[in-house]
């Protein structure tokens, strides 16, 4: 018969299948962590604060005056996921357009930047928040009260965008 | 007929025709802005500039060959507009080339000047000529660096259309539609140069029955609708085809929708009936009719009820009485379907004569363009499948009377306000029943015994029979519960991949039926079935039995536009359809 043999135990010397030695070398590991540098947070009472290159949760900007958007969809229309729904209103402001509602979706959201890569007006962008958590869909719907943040806490990405324009 | 050759392409164009119109026949657009087939030519946007020739000649007559052995060609010293340039046999004709290309980036150029570029604003962004021609035939490039002309916006022109000086382009199609279209010369250009705006004279507006077709043609965002402004975007919306029912004229139509809800009707080109336009009453008077105040499900003696037990307590009602004591009341604002399922029903399920329909004349609303008094779409249609009164049978005008006489103790309304009119509306509330199929709650559905929720025009599939006998052909859609698997509905992107849990496809889902649907159902709770199960086979039945309609059917209603009644053999010249505004989503 013509069959090759490749069997562990067979490959293994005296030392290496009686495992002792190898589990005082992993024994030996694990104590030499317990005295290393700790790079684990205890989160939630310590948390991350990421750079402003970081996508997180989709936000708009709240400038003195009003909001920056003006409604024109097409942070809704390249949406790959459809999380993002508009809907227009007039005004009297020398920007005639604003969102009468904002909605985006966070169950749909895959937080790939496109809505701040298309926005002409530099109305939405993506801020460092990463904490979501929902008890049901229906929250998860965020409205223009939960998306709009005031310019002041937006500086990093705003930054950061303007070293890419 | 002289011959041109068009990019390389040989074709013949009629005598006297422009070179933009020839090409037109030939499927080919050359850009432009200013020019609109229903209009008179103006020549002023420049973007339609072609380099125009003709075969060099030598000495004996014959065409100069070139080294490369083709026909040598005499290019004009400068370019033509193909708006205003007549073909001429062995014109050669080049929209392609280098020499166009330039121009037409130039001239891009130009009108992007004083642009404002506030498209993310704009309500016409996605549907712009301007922002068209920007993509394919421009450079993209500009080298002005001034401060941009600011002028006046949010102008109204008259109480349907806002005007925004700044977005303007000064094509004057408005100004040459208001002068031949709508015979309201109102508009004209002031301050020429580059502060060059729009206005209307002084004291006047532009408020002519028609004004919102300036909406449409114009290239850019200059011209917006008061009445529409900022409710969707375009590319949001689901243009279906469909026929307007204001009046018997039957101007084709589209109709935008976006969350279940129509947002915008816009004419669509037919040149056999309403060419490139429609009325403003057309529009403005839809969008309540379809979107507010409606009856979302049917009620028994105003409570609410469901299908099955509305119509069997119908047939309880029908039952009750002689067939000579039932009155129905057809409409002539139905379909054709519609109104062939009243008469059948009438004529095979109550047995009864009594059938007539209500004529509803407007002369203050006819005009010599295209309103027309008879405010219902289908009168002709009522006519040929005989909507009338047999052998002495109750009709509209004795109507008052026999209910005075106890004479008529059910009325089936179909569409109809009966309580409500002026005639027998006092006696009409005095019968003992009244089954009303009604798509808008009204005076009659207040007092009816049972009412029927019936689903509008643009919920149904059916056909109208306008003024001239033509019988259109409309598509659903507004999705209802009834219709919502309905094949080939459009739907926009968000249509088509929202979920139950998306917001935005939570719109109103009535629960209504099409007119001949519901007749149908109460047919069959009467046990004398009528077995129609889509609206394509009532029409096929039409077909079959009605000579007016032989040789019709839905495909061929929807390839030719519309068909007119007897005549449905006869071929027509087929028109080309000019389309203004390309990228526009056509769904």
């Amino acid at each position: 018969m013509n069959i090759q043999h490749n069997i562990e135990s067979e490959r293994m010397t005296f030392w290496e299948r009686i495992y002792l030695p190898e589990i005082g070398r992993g024994l030996a590991l694990t104590f030499k962590q317990m005295f290393q540098p700790t790079f684990t947070r205890q989160y939630p009472e310590e948390k991350w604060i990421p750079t402003g290159s970081y996508r997180g949760r989709p936000v708009l900007v709240l400038e003195e005056e009003g909001e920056r958007c003006v409604a024109c969809g097409l942070c809704s229309r390249v949406c790959p996921a459809l999380a993002i729904e508009v809907r227009a209103a007039e005004t009297d402001k020398v920007k005639e357009r604003y969102p009468e509602k904002f909605e985006i979706n966070m169950l749909r959201c895959i937080y790939c930047g496109f809505c701040e890569e298309v926005c002409p007006e530099e109305a939405i962008i993506m801020s460092k928040d990463y904490e979501l958590v929902f008890t049901n869909p229906q929250d998860a719907i965020l409205g223009k009260d939960k998306l709009l943040i005031p310019i002041a806490q937006l500086q990093d990405r705003l930054e950061f965008l303007r070293q890419y324009r | 007929m002289p011959q041109i050759i068009i990019d390389g392409q040989r074709i013949e164009a009629a005598a006297g025709a422009t070179i933009i119109e020839a090409a037109l026949l030939a499927e080919k657009t050359i850009p432009h802005f200013c020019w609109h087939p229903g209009l008179s030519v103006a020549g002023n946007c420049r973007m339609c500039l072609v380099n125009v020739g003709f075969p060099k000649k030598s000495p004996d007559g014959q065409p100069e060959i070139d080294s490369d052995g083709n026909v040598a060609i005499q290019w004009g010293p400068k370019l033509s507009i193909a708006c205003a340039t007549p073909v001429a046999d062995g014109m050669v004709i080049d929209t392609e080339g280098q020499r166009t290309e330039h121009a037409q980036h130039a001239i891009m150029e130009f009108l992007l000047i004083n642009h404002p570029l506030d498209c993310p604003i704009c309500d016409e962004a996605g549907q712009c000529k301007l922002q068209e021609y920007a993509f394919m035939h421009s450079n993209g490039k500009s080298r002005f660096i001034e401060q941009k002309n600011h002028k006046d916006k949010r102008v109204p022109l008259g109480p349907n259309v806002l005007f925004d000086g700044e977005r303007c382009i000064s094509c004057s199609r408005c100004i040459r539609f208001a002068d031949e279209i709508a015979k309201q010369p109102a508009l004209t250009f002031v301050q020429r140069g580059d502060h060059v705006t729009i206005q209307t004279f002084p004291g006047m507006e532009f408020d002519s029955p028609y004004s919102m077709n300036v909406i449409d043609i114009c290239p850019v965002g200059a011209l917006t609708s008061i009445d529409f402004r900022f409710h969707s975007r375009v590319w949001e919306m689901s243009f279906t085809n469909s026929v307007c029912p204001g009046c018997a004229r039957g101007c084709n139509v589209k109709l935008g929708i976006r969350d279940n809800e129509l947002q915008r009707i816009e004419p669509r080109t037919n040149m056999h009936v309403n060419e490139y336009w429609m009325c403003d009453a057309g529009r403005l008077e839809q969008y309540p009719y379809v979107n507010d105040n409606r009856i979302i499900e049917p009620s028994i003696k105003g409570k609410s009820s469901d299908w099955k037990s509305a119509l069997e307590s119908c047939a309880d009602i029908l039952k009750a009485y002689k067939p000579s004591e039932i009155m129905i009341i057809g409409s002539a604002r139905g379909t054709n379907e519609d109104i062939h399922a009243t008469v059948k029903f009438a004529r095979e399920t109550v047995k009864t004569h009594n059938i007539d329909f209500l004529e509803h004349r407007d002369p203050i609303f006819a005009d010599e363009f295209l309103r027309l008094a008879d405010r219902t779409p289908n009168h002709a249609g009522a006519i040929a499948l005989g909507l009338r009164p047999q052998d002495h049978g109750v009709n509209a005008d004795n109507l008052a009377q026999r209910i005075a006489k106890h004479q008529v103790k059910v009325i089936i309304a179909v569409q109809e306000d009966i309580v409500g009119h002026p005639e027998f509306g006092a006696n009409a509330s005095s019968v003992e029943h009244i089954i009303a199929i009604a798509s808008n709650h009204n005076a009659t559905t207040q007092n009816a015994s049972i009412v029927l929720p019936a689903s509008t025009y643009a919920e149904v599939e059916g056909t109208f029979t306008n003024i001239d006998r033509r019988v259109q052909l409309i598509e659903p859609a507004v999705t209802t519960k009834e219709n919502e698997r309905h094949m080939g509905m459009k739907m926009s992107r968000w249509d088509k991949l929202g979920a139950f849990n998306d917001r935005w496809t939570q719109g109103e889902r009535r629960n209504s039926r099409p007119t001949w649907k519901i007749l149908t159902g109460i047919s069959e709770a009467c046990g004398h079935a009528m077995k129609f199960t889509s609206a394509e086979d009532v029409f096929n039945d039409i077909a079959l039995h009605n000579q007016h309609f032989k040789g019709m059917n839905y495909a061929s209603l929807e390839e030719n536009q519309g068909l007119r009644l007897d005549k449905a053999s006869e071929k027509e010249a087929k028109a080309v359809i000019y389309v203004s505004h390309v990228l526009k989503p056509q769904v």
